[in-house]
């Protein structure tokens, strides 16, 4: 067989040789999260853009406006939004289906992707 | 013409009559079904499992030819006959040889490369540590499997199934233990089959209902640019870091490049579909197929099974078991450290998402948070540990390997 001339390890020994190998992991991922940072402060990585606190994607809570163009002055944007979404001639169900297309499509995720209006070309 | 004899050669010559033989063989076929009833009809991984099923189905017909295990069995990389296979073997065999050179598991890294978008994870780099924390499992396992007996390499195998990373625990096994490739892939695939009811509990166990209900900041858009420069980055770091992991992380990193870059589309759509969808068919009937219930023992082993159907396999399932609730533990425990950190702004239900069963574990915390908050969103925010994930495991099969190679494990 292939194995007969590996040694067996003690039980401590394999927990020392985990604390290293966890330890080696621990150290390679913070190391990338300095090589992160050094990439966003060259490449300028996160854009400054200032965001609400939120759970929901912003496209996801975009088409605040009713289809039918209605406008309340007390409106609140839902929370994480980038803003209001113009609907011209479309309802918020076809608005919602163009926005999850056009982001498969150009396979961005939804909620990187602003939306000012949608209108029917006819 | 006799046709008795002819009827008597064709019964004796049938799988039929060579069906029980060895029982092994007849109760691996059974196992076969259930786990094409868990793809078909439970819709269990069935991307893989349907495939390791029918492979595993296969090789366990008697007489079928197409799966020779005692070609591979016991034998390193050198001791292979590689024209005895090419003449001697059925397709199985000649297919296998992509995952005995470790072909497979680095064009798969290569296809889940061009699918994973970085972006939430380069937004919130601290996610990162989740994604390490979330190894822990692979640790824990190896140790235990020290306890139980085994010898270091394949204890080493089997604790990276808590990596939650099919591929690179092929390539691990199929370098340390290749003896065990079948058991320990066949626990890996179907542990993150069943990741959506192995981790919720713990979850639950670990946090409170507060620390579940917890509304992340959304995560702020990377630029392109960061996007590109971060494979090209990790390759250059984790491999001058790790160079066994090499065939791993620079494949995934390719296919990530071909993503981001946007100058080869073609390449880009050819990897994340076609290429990974063939390879996915190649990989999943091979190590269904290194499951054989009986394989005769050969030099010390003379006389007895190496097969699948041993006390080993039972342990390993065992184990594996053990490895994914341990990666569970780590990561929801350091999702807890960081809500603490950071003042509650951490959904330590995150954690869990280190394991890096892409995209799989993400949606187990999206859906345990939405159940505790329903306007609670935190996929993208489980996606940044899930893929910190992958390059975790794939950096922790990397230490086992330079520590195998250092003890000559391999």
């Amino acid at each position: 067989m292939l194995f007969l001339a590996i040694e067996p390890i003690s039980v401590p020994e394999a927990f020392l040789l985990s604390l290293v190998g966890f330890a080696v992991v621990f150290i390679a991922l913070m190391a990338l999260i300095a090589v992160i940072k050094c990439i966003n402060a060259l490449a300028g990585g996160v854009k400054k853009e200032t965001l609400a606190p939120a759970g929901v994607p912003a496209a996801v809570s975009a088409p605040a406006v009713p289809a039918s163009g209605g406008t309340g002055s007390a409106k609140v944007p839902a929370p994480g939004s980038l803003g209001d979404i113009d609907l011209y001639t479309v309802d918020d169900q076809t608005a919602a289906m163009l926005m999850a297309i056009v982001a498969d499509d150009l396979k961005a995720p939804l909620n990187t992707l602003r939306f000012t209006s949608i209108k029917e070309v006819k | 013409m006799e046709i008795g004899k002819i009827i008597e050669n064709l019964w004796v010559d049938s799988g039929f009559n060579n069906l029980f033989t060895h029982w092994e063989n007849a109760v691996m076929i059974v196992i076969a079904c259930v786990l094409l009833y868990l793809a078909i009809v439970r819709g269990f991984e069935p991307l893989l499992l349907l495939g390791i099923a029918f492979g595993m189905l296969l090789a366990n017909l008697p007489l079928s030819g197409m799966m020779h295990m005692e070609l591979f069995t016991g034998k390193s990389l050198s001791e292979i006959s590689f024209s005895e296979i090419l003449h001697e073997g059925g397709i199985l065999d000649v297919l296998y040889l992509g995952v005995k050179l470790n072909i497979y598991p680095c064009l798969i890294f290569m296809g889940i490369g061009a699918m994973t978008d970085f972006g939430p994870m380069l937004a919130r780099p601290s996610s990162m540590i989740l994604g390490a924390a979330a190894q822990l499992g692979v640790y824990c396992a190896f140790i235990l499997a020290i306890v139980f007996g085994f010898l270091p390499n394949v204890a080493a195998s089997i604790g990276i199934i808590g990596g939650a990373d099919g591929p690179t625990a092929i390539f691990l096994t199929s370098k340390l233990a290749p003896t065990y490739l079948g058991p320990i892939a066949i626990a890996a695939y179907s542990y993150m089959a069943l990741i959506p009811l192995i981790q919720p509990p713990i979850m639950k166990a670990m946090t409170t209902q507060k620390e579940r209900e917890t509304v992340m900041t959304q995560a702020k858009p990377v630029t392109k640019t960061t996007k590109i420069i971060f494979p090209i980055a990790v390759t250059i770091f984790c491999v001058l870091l790790l160079p066994d992991v090499a065939p791993l992380i620079g494949c995934f990193m390719l296919g990530n490049l071909f993503r981001e870059s946007g100058v080869v589309e073609r390449l880009s759509d050819t990897t994340q579909n076609a290429l990974i969808n063939i390879v996915t068919i190649f990989l999943s009937v091979t190590v269904g197929a290194t499951s054989v219930g009986y394989i005769a023992g050969t030099g010390e082993n003379l006389g007895q099974n190496v097969g699948f159907l041993s006390t080993s396999t039972l342990l390993i399932i065992l184990l594996g078991l053990l490895a994914f609730s341990f990666s569970t533990v780590g990561g929801v425990l350091f999702g807890k450290i960081m809500y603490a950190v950071t003042g509650g702004k951490v959904n330590p239900l995150i954690g869990s998402a280190g394991v890096s069963a892409v995209p799989m574990a993400a949606r187990v915390s999206q859906n345990v948070g939405a159940k505790y908050n329903p306007s609670n969103y935190l996929l993208m925010h489980a996606m940044g540990p899930n893929v910190a994930g992958v390059i975790g495991s794939a950096v922790a099969a990397g230490f086992l390997l330079s520590v195998g190679r250092v003890l000559g494990w391999t």
